[in-house]
């Protein structure tokens, strides 16, 4: 930044802050930052103008100073449009000391030009930040989603679980493929219990999804069990006009384990006492 | 006060997004739990087409009332490459996407009353109701 202006921004740093919270204020009743208590709103504002002078102090975009401040509001939640609009005040006011320090058209013009890229690189490299990490929690929200998705849970020898629960899209279908075909041949599964109690809807691609499954597993030697069908989902199912026919399926998880069991020539007998 | 809402499909959360109003507008109306499925799982059917069939459209959901009965209709629009032969597709099994081509046979009846527009090239809307009993 050339000299002169940073100059006239640290000789007036004490109005540029007075000015920037005041004006940083009005965004106060935006409802992304409502939730957020008056202390903590000023104390936090206040902070980020000196971070945001302390650049110009030294003379450096990227402070090390600000980055660290910027990646706090990130874990505590803060909106980048705070940031994003906190910069452009920040633009406003100093330009503002410029306008009253200079009556030379030129030199005004040059020094504001001179603020906007300072304060564009800023925006630049903030927003970055942010983006950055909104990414990779996105991501890592992805892998837990994914990870939750569609296991499948041995419970007996050769009788294995997999509790769906939420809705399905084609990205989980496919998860359900992949690790039902995997599952089966990792625990030697006979027989395959596919639990819908937690789907809330069952619509022509989910039952084509577990059709299908179930034909796969057919192929790599196993059988599959539909159960915990709810009595509104077996009537929506009845009504796609979905033939189950030649798919077993029972009512609750239990009464498919029960069948499981005796399908590999086991059964529950309760002891006497 | 009629409610109305539209859910616009163009992502498989659309179709998340208005299955939820539309249980959401059913149980509201008074629509047992069953019928909240029917109605849900049109939606659901509807909704996939669109995203499927024309990337794109729009879902509206509102309660109706006509001499004396009340009920929910759900208009399924979009501007995609429409339906060439209206027979056909409401036949049951067909499909082409490798589908079950159950979806529109299915929506006729989980709902009680049905009906597709479709102009080749200008797009489909496909209006059906539920009434209350
Ligand atoms: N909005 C639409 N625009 C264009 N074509 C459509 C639209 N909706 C349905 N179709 C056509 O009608 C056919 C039948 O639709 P239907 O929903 O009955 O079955 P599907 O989508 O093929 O399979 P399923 O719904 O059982 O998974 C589709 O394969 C598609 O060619
Ligand atoms: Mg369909």
């Amino acid at each position: 930044m050339i000299p002169k202006v940073r100059e006239n921004i640290l000789q007036h740093q004490d109005l540029i802050i007075e000015d920037w919270m005041q004006q940083i204020e009005k965004f106060r009743t935006d409802e992304s930052l409502q939730s957020i208590s008056a202390s903590v709103y000023e104390s936090t504002s206040r902070d980020f103008v000196h971070k945001l002078l302390l650049t110009v102090e030294e003379n450096e975009v990227s402070d090390e100073k600000l980055n660290q401040f910027v990646e706090r509001l990130i874990q505590m939640g803060w909106p980048l449009n705070y940031i994003t609009r906190g910069l452009q005040e920040f633009r406003k006011v100093s330009v503002k000391v410029i306008f009253q320090e200079t009556d030379n058209n030129e030199d005004q013009f040059r020094m504001i030009e001179e603020i906007e890229e300072w304060v564009d690189e800023i925006v630049n490299l903030l927003v970055n930040q942010y983006s950055g990490s909104w990414e990779n929690t996105v991501f890592l929200q992805k892998m837990a989603l994914k990870e939750l998705s569609a296991p499948l849970i041995p419970v007996f020898e050769n009788i294995s679980v997999m509790p769906l629960v939420g809705t399905i899209d084609t990205e989980r279908a496919k998860l359900i493929m992949e690790n039902l075909l995997d599952g089966v041949i990792e625990h030697r599964s006979q027989v395959v219990l596919i639990d819908i109690t937690g789907v809330p809807v069952v619509d022509t691609m989910v039952a084509h999804h577990i059709i299908q499954a179930s034909e796969a597993v057919r192929l790599v030697g196993a059988q599959c069990i539909l159960v915990g069908i709810r009595p509104e989902i077996a009537q929506t199912i009845v009504n796609l006009g979905i033939d189950l026919g030649k798919f077993p399926t029972k009512s609750t998880l239990k009464k498919g384990v029960e069948t499981a069991l005796r399908m590999t020539k086991r059964d529950i007998v309760e002891l006497e006492s | 006060m009629q409610v109305q809402t539209h859910v616009d499909i163009n992502s498989e959360w659309g179709i998340v997004a208005a299955r939820q109003a539309g249980r959401k507008l059913a149980r509201e109306i008074g629509f047992g739990s069953v019928d909240q499925a029917r109605i849900t799982t049109a939606i659901s059917e509807l909704a996939r087409n669109i995203y499927l069939y024309a990337n794109q459209g729009q879902i509206k959901i509102e309660e109706v009332t006509e001499s004396g009965k009340r009920g929910m209709k759900i208009i399924a629009s979009d501007e995609g490459p429409g339906i060439k032969d209206l027979r056909r597709v409401m036949e049951d099994g067909f499909t082409t996407s490798g589908g079950l081509g159950a979806g529109l046979p299915g929506v006729k009846r989980l709902m009680d009353e049905f009906g597709i527009e479709s102009e080749q090239d200008e797009g489909t809307v496909i209006t059906t109701i539920k009434w209350l009993r």
